[in-house]
């Protein structure tokens, strides 16, 4: 199948690939996840119970605190962090988050993002470029 | 700074804030006249630690913070932490990081409630705040300027003494959005955290400005607390207006650049239905928590009348979090004492979900909690409790009761 390509405003971090894990839900690392099993652990997320570990992370918006500032990077320190975090609609926190952590950051597509992707695709997120392609 | 002159802290520190400025379009800097720094040891971990030691490790000149900047509440009360069964290695995380923030000129004011204890913020003024719940307070309440500043941003601004000019630094980013009527008061805090929490998951965007009709009259400064924390953590938002309450809303239609929107209406069923969903403990309940915010003196004061003369259940633990400032004055003012002898914990410098929640409740076979913070209800599940949200005065019969 030929790749395809999705525009989204410029973002934070460097080029990185993953298999995409998608839901309709919002996140929060502080709300949302066990960051020690690398799990979603909040009941009510769509996600739960599921590894977000090396993935590409593709969520609606973002909610909630700040902690998930330092926590990308703790996670990332730790081997325990998705390749790439994609969001219909981010926050300050969330990119604040990933320049940090320097971690692959991106929202506000042409398309909704949680639609556009499914959960298993071969994604590739080039922030700087302002591009996600779909294998 | 970006040339490295003034260290490598703050050439960082500006790179990064630059990458966030262009990922939101901001045209230019602004100086910030105030930080306040989320850095709790459970969000920072020992990569973030190290982080701050290494910031620490500066020459003065390089690592000393050019604004006047306060901390949130920390992770473990030095004073309390053996008694809630919580591991050395947590104290030991705490104790390196204050020594950290310590020797960058960091002032170690412990606490979320900043704007009612340290120093509140001006109408007009830019800052760095970095709390959801002392954000909304300063942009709203105060008719301040800040972004939700997470802990390394806020550091960054720290160094720096800027931030970079988006969002809620523009009048154009402080525009209403949406507007909500509320058909009854409500008349507890609980009520209103209930109220923010309603409104937060109607709106539920950083880049939406609530604008909430119907309040006949100023609400409390801990009521608009618990409003506005629960806004700030069920929808991610920054701001609300009140007209003829908050201070850029002197009238509904001066806070909507057009004709104002439809209003969503909010009944007093709506508040019921919220506290519905999280149902009872009929059976036991664990732990009933007072936090997230940090309780106020006079809050401090409503806890003591209700526990006066009265015995905290023997299978329960009644925690309440409130900052260093206000403990001293609670001790001076013999609420301490009152608390203390019902078998309360007064816990100071902390808030139950910085604590390293998780393990606090492993450690000490807690799941069934009670509390009147909408805020707290919403983080707790994901660390594994199963919440209710309660007024203040069910929450104290359910500490003396051990049940609901």
């Amino acid at each position: 199948m030929a790749e395809r390509h999705i525009k989204g405003h410029v973002g934070v971090g460097q080029q990185a690939s993953g298999i995409a894990l998608v839901a309709r839900d919002n996140f929060s690392a502080r709300y949302d996840l066990d960051r020690l099993k690398g799990v979603f652990s909040r009941p009510a997320h769509a996600l739960h119970g599921q590894s977000y570990v090396n993935t590409v992370l593709v969520l609606h918006t973002a909610k909630g605190g700040v902690a998930t500032s330092w926590m990308l990077r703790e996670m990332k320190n730790r081997a325990m962090a998705p390749a790439a975090l994609l969001l219909n609609l981010g926050n300050p926190v969330m990119a604040q988050g990933a320049a940090f952590a320097e971690l692959a950051f991106m929202d506000r597509f042409e398309v909704d993002i949680t639609e556009a992707i499914k959960t298993g695709d071969r994604v590739t997120v080039d922030p700087q470029a302002g591009l996600v392609i779909i294998d | 700074m970006r040339a490295g002159r003034m260290g490598p802290a703050r050439r960082a520190a500006i790179d990064q804030q630059i990458q966030v400025g262009m990922t939101f379009d901001a045209k230019d800097f602004v100086e910030v006249s105030q930080v306040h720094l989320m850095a709790d040891t459970e969000s920072l971990g020992e990569s973030g630690v190290a982080y701050l030691e290494n910031l620490a490790a500066l020459p003065e000149e390089e690592r000393r913070v050019r604004v006047p900047t306060v901390t949130d509440p920390r992770g473990i009360d030095l004073c309390a932490y053996e008694k809630l069964h919580q591991d050395e290695r947590f104290a030991e995380l705490e104790r390196r990081t204050i020594i950290a923030m310590q020797a960058m000129g960091i002032l170690m004011t412990d606490t979320c409630i900043n704007y009612q204890t340290v120093m509140p913020p001006v109408r007009g003024e830019h800052l760095a705040f970095g709390d959801t719940g002392s954000t909304i307070y300063a942009n709203s309440v105060c008719g301040a300027r800040s972004n939700f500043e997470g802990g390394p941003a806020a550091l960054a601004a720290a160094l720096t003494g800027r931030v970079p000019r988006y969002g809620c630094h523009l009048e154009s980013g402080r525009r209403g959005t949406h507007l909500f009527e509320v058909k009854e008061r409500p008349s507890n805090l609980s009520d209103w955290g209930a109220l923010g929490a309603l409104i937060g998951q109607r709106t539920g965007s950083y880049w939406t400005v609530p604008v909430i009709a119907g309040i006949d009259r100023a609400p409390t400064s801990d009521e608009l607390k618990h409003f506005g924390a629960a806004l700030a953590s069920y929808g991610s938002v920054p701001l609300f207006h009140m007209p003829r309450v908050t201070p850029e809303a002197k009238t509904l239609e001066s806070v909507f650049d057009h004709q104002a929107p439809d209003p969503e209406i909010i009944m007093r069923a709506d508040l019921d239905a919220f506290y519905a969903s999280f149902g009872r403990h009929e059976d036991k309940v664990d732990v009933v928590v007072f936090a997230a915010p940090q309780l106020s003196l006079v809050e401090m004061q409503d806890v003591a009348r209700l526990l006066e003369g009265r015995r905290v259940h023997r299978n329960t633990a009644l925690l309440i979090a409130t900052s260093p400032e206000n403990k001293a004055a609670c001790d001076r003012m013999g609420i301490t004492e009152t608390i203390e002898s019902s078998g309360a914990m007064l816990l100071k410098g902390v808030c139950f979900y910085q604590m390293y929640a998780r393990e606090l409740g492993e450690a000490n076979g807690w799941q069934r909690l009670v509390s009147n913070s909408a805020k707290l209800v919403n983080i707790i599940s994901g660390y594994g409790y199963r919440p209710v949200l309660a007024t203040t005065e069910a929450c104290v019969d359910a500490a003396v009761n051990g049940r609901m």
